[in-house]
């Protein structure tokens, strides 16, 4: 039994660390600022899994998994966030390579909340003010 | 054995990090930097676990759970105050 958890753990470390090294390779080596979004957000998730049910298996204890599960859940909650922002100043600045997308929905409604007229005071449109 | 898999693990964790401090430094934007280190922080905490689980403690724990709460609010913090000058 010993033995058998120690092989996974050890299974779920190295599974976890891929994913950090799946990040890092996608932030390096994908083209533009959208797609390293993409691998830098969405590995953190997976990875603190596995990380997180290694080292509870590991210590052998059930004391740690509630704090590890509000980690794990914090994670879960912030990292949408944190992509979502990123990705929205990114589009706003031109910052995102748009010549690269096939559908590109949110252009519609940026271009009607900057045609609208100026009226002199420089005026925040609406969903910047939030 | 753990300590093999302690080796796999740091290896892969050095490379992850040394491509995020490459992109770190690279990175066209100011946008592509925070998300490097936010990448960054996190691999910092997947080896404080790492450390936690070979010396069998939990004094890293908190630092942990603090890094998964609050490491957002430097990305979401810089992106909200990136923008285009020009047109402001």
């Amino acid at each position: 039994m010993e033995v058998f958890l120690d092989i996974l753990v050890a299974v779920l470390l190295i599974l976890g660390c891929l994913m950090s090294l799946i990040a890092g390779i996608g932030l390096l080596t994908f083209p533009d600022m959208l797609t390293r979004m993409h691998a830098a957000t969405k590995p953190q998730v997976l990875g603190f899994l596995l990380i997180f049910i290694g080292l509870a298996i590991h210590l052998r204890s059930w004391a740690v998994i509630p704090v590890l599960a509000l980690a794990w859940g914090m994670q879960l909650l912030t990292a949408p966030v944190s992509a979502h922002m990123i990705g929205r100043s990114g589009y706003r600045t031109k910052h995102a390579a748009k010549d690269s997308l096939y559908a590109d929905e949110l252009k519609l409604v940026v271009d009607k909340v900057s045609s609208m007229p100026a009226t002199g005071v420089i005026e925040v449109p609406e969903e910047e003010k939030k | 054995m753990i300590e093999i898999v302690m080796w796999i693990c740091g290896i892969m964790l050095g490379l992850a990090s040394i491509a995020c401090v490459i992109r770190v430094a690279k990175g066209p934007s100011i946008l592509d930097r925070v998300l490097a280190l936010d990448v960054m922080l996190l691999i910092i905490s997947v080896a404080l676990c790492l450390e936690m689980i070979y010396n069998k403690h939990t004094d890293f724990l908190l630092f942990v759970v603090a890094a998964c709460t609050l490491g957002f609010i430097g990305s979401v913090t810089v992106s909200r105050y990136v923008s285009d000058q020009r047109n402001a």
